[in-house]
């Protein structure tokens, strides 16, 4: 009888363990899948390596669905600040083939290479993508951020 | 051995209990709760409407609103298309005026909400969209100068108090607008220009009001706010609150496989975008091509948020500054509308092409290629009992 309770307790630890498993990549599952996403970090070098560009919500948060100003900072490779450059937007959102709901626009330049880029509303979740063309008396560039809602 | 049966029988009895309660992963929870009605955020000011919230205005709006002595013949007011027991719509596949129109009456409930209005959005604010049915042929059908006649006579008074005088009304034409008739355009083209601009500005101040009326026009509290309040408290639902099987699917099918929140999103369930659905065009109904055609329009209208009627300053024309004015994408992209009570007011879409959801749902799982540009839906593989399970869903969005 001793050795049945025995057998019984080595099972039902196994079946504990079992779950606590299960309970782990259940948990954790989610998570992963996330990391493996589209890079959305706020700063990046330019597609031909001219710029390191920042992107960022000029009052810290996005919001979806309102519309908004973003600064987009462009600096050398040297780090010195780039000035007096054309730039022009485009994107959208590449899983359901649409472009952006507004054109945002680069309204104003505030120096220390930050411009602000006004019109710029995300009108639903999931992956969105910007992509900027900018001239300055350093050469021509693009680059693309991603942004995830 | 018993107390191992009991013990067997206890966890047996534990899954089943949690597999019978609705079961939703957190990013499921986090849309479902903003979905919810009370995530909807207050209602902002209206910068370029100074008496948007003025109870006077409101009062005067709600009078014209319902007035059909704001038509051509005395026939029509707004409240003939849009009906204040039908959700402010009429339930036509097209609404019926003075003569036929090409489009479905659009229900209001948050209608201040917006930033672009009609199924292409070819007006930027509230107010300078009140003021185009009064002068469309086939709604109203009055002119501009009829109209500020009929304030004078009607409301003077009321007016007054409101927006400050009227205009000195000596010489000026009954009949006029830059719209109208030939006789009617032949007068307005014979005003001076002060005189335009005064029949002009009583004419924007009458869309003020009927703006600030309509701004009290709220979607109301469902079935499905209930069920997700307590979804997000963890409060055990009650009553009508409790879900079936049935609308459970259908709710996870919504904001997952079928895909329907990436336009309809937010607590009123519209992303208040333009997009290519591929909903066909109705037959002996003009060439309609939706927001493409309505980008020249609103950016042409005198009553737009750059022109010289708005109150407050240029920062609140964001939308119609940063407007995207020439994409592919626009062609025949009609407004999201509002799924809120959509399940009680068929028939659907923007010139009622179908007159059931079933129809709406297998509209979108088929997906069937625009006539023209390019529809964003993509087709779906749905079983029936999933379709079925959709369509009960929007109606726990009515109830
Ligand atoms: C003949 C019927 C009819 C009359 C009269 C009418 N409407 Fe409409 N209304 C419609 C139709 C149809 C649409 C959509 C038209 C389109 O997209 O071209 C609409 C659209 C609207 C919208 C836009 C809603 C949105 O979500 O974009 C508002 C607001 C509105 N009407 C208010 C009014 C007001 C205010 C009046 C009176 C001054 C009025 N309507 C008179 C039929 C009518
Ligand atoms: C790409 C954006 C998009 C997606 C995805 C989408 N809708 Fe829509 N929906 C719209 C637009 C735009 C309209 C209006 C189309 C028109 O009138 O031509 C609409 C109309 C409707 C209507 C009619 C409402 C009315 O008042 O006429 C219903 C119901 C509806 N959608 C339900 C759904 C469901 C259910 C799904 C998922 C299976 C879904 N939608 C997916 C954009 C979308």
């Amino acid at each position: 009888m001793a050795s049945l309770w025995r057998y019984l307790l080595a099972g039902l630890g196994l079946a504990a363990l079992l779950v606590g498993i299960l309970a782990v990549v259940y948990l954790t599952a989610p998570q992963s899948a996330q990391t493996v996403g589209p890079d959305v970090s706020r700063t990046r070098n330019s597609d031909n390596g001219l710029f390191v560009a920042s992107f960022s919500p000029e009052r810290g948060v996005v919001r979806q669905g309102e519309l908004e100003s973003w600064l987009l900072t462009l600096k050398t490779k040297a780090g010195a600040p780039v000035e007096g450059a054309a730039i022009a937007i485009s994107g959208g959102m590449p899983q359901h083939d649409h472009g952006l709901p507004t054109s945002p626009q680069a309204t104003d330049y505030l120096g220390d290479g930050r411009y602000r880029i006004e019109g710029v509303k995300f009108t639903m979740s999931g992956l969105w993508q910007l992509h900027f063309a900018i001239s300055a008396s350093a050469g021509s560039d693009t680059v693309l951020f991603n942004v995830v809602l | 051995m018993k107390r191992l049966f009991c013990f067997l029988a206890l966890t047996v009895a534990v899954i089943l209990v949690g597999c019978g309660k609705p079961d939703f992963s957190d990013a499921e929870k986090k849309t479902i709760a903003s979905l919810a009605l009370n995530t909807l955020p207050s209602l902002q000011p209206d910068t370029t409407n100074r008496f948007a919230d003025v109870p006077a205005a409101a009062a005067l709006g709600s009078t014209l609103f319902f007035d059909l002595g704001m038509s051509r013949d005395g026939t029509v007011s707004c409240s003939t298309c849009h009906k204040i027991d039908r959700q402010f719509q009429d339930d036509l596949p097209q609404a019926v005026g003075v003569g036929r129109t090409n489009r479905r009456t659009m229900a209001l409930a948050g209608v201040a909400r917006d930033p672009w209005f009609f199924w292409d959005g070819r007006r930027d604010s509230l107010w300078a969209q009140a003021v185009t049915p009064l002068e469309n042929p086939l709604e109203q059908a009055g002119n501009r100068a009829a109209y500020a006649h009929y304030i004078k006579t009607r409301f003077g008074e009321r007016y007054e108090r409101i927006f400050g005088p009227l205009p000195d009304f000596a010489g000026l034409p009954l009949n006029a607008s830059p719209l109208g008739t030939d006789a009617e355009k032949a007068a307005w083209n014979a005003m001076s220009d002060t005189q335009r601009d005064a029949i002009n500005r009583v004419f924007a101040n009458i869309g003020k009001a009927i703006a600030a009326f309509e701004r009290s026009i709220e979607p109301a509290q469902t079935r499905f706010d209930r069920f997700a309040l307590d979804l997000a408290t963890g409060a055990e639902p009650k009553d009508d609150a409790v879900f079936t099987r049935e609308e459970i699917l259908g709710l996870k099918l919504f904001i997952g496989k079928a895909n329907c929140v990436i336009c309809h999103n937010g607590p009123r369930l519209t992303d208040n975008s333009f997009h290519n659905t591929g909903a066909p065009p109705v037959a002996d109904l003009p060439l309609d091509r939706g927001r493409i055609d309505a980008v020249a329009q609103v950016e042409a209208d005198p009553f737009n948020c750059f022109g010289a009627y708005r109150d407050g300053d240029a920062s609140a024309c964001g939308e119609l500054r940063f407007m995207v004015k020439d994409a592919p994408q626009l062609m025949r992209a009609y407004k999201t509308p509002s799924l809120r009570g959509a399940a009680t007011r068929p028939p659907y879409m923007h010139a009622g092409q179908f007159s059931s959801l079933d129809e709406v749902v297998a509209h979108y799982a088929k997906a069937a290629p625009s006539v023209e540009g390019t529809s964003e839906i993509h087709p779906l593989e749905l079983s029936d009992r999933e379709r079925a399970a959709l369509v009960a869903f929007l109606k726990t969005l009515s109830e």
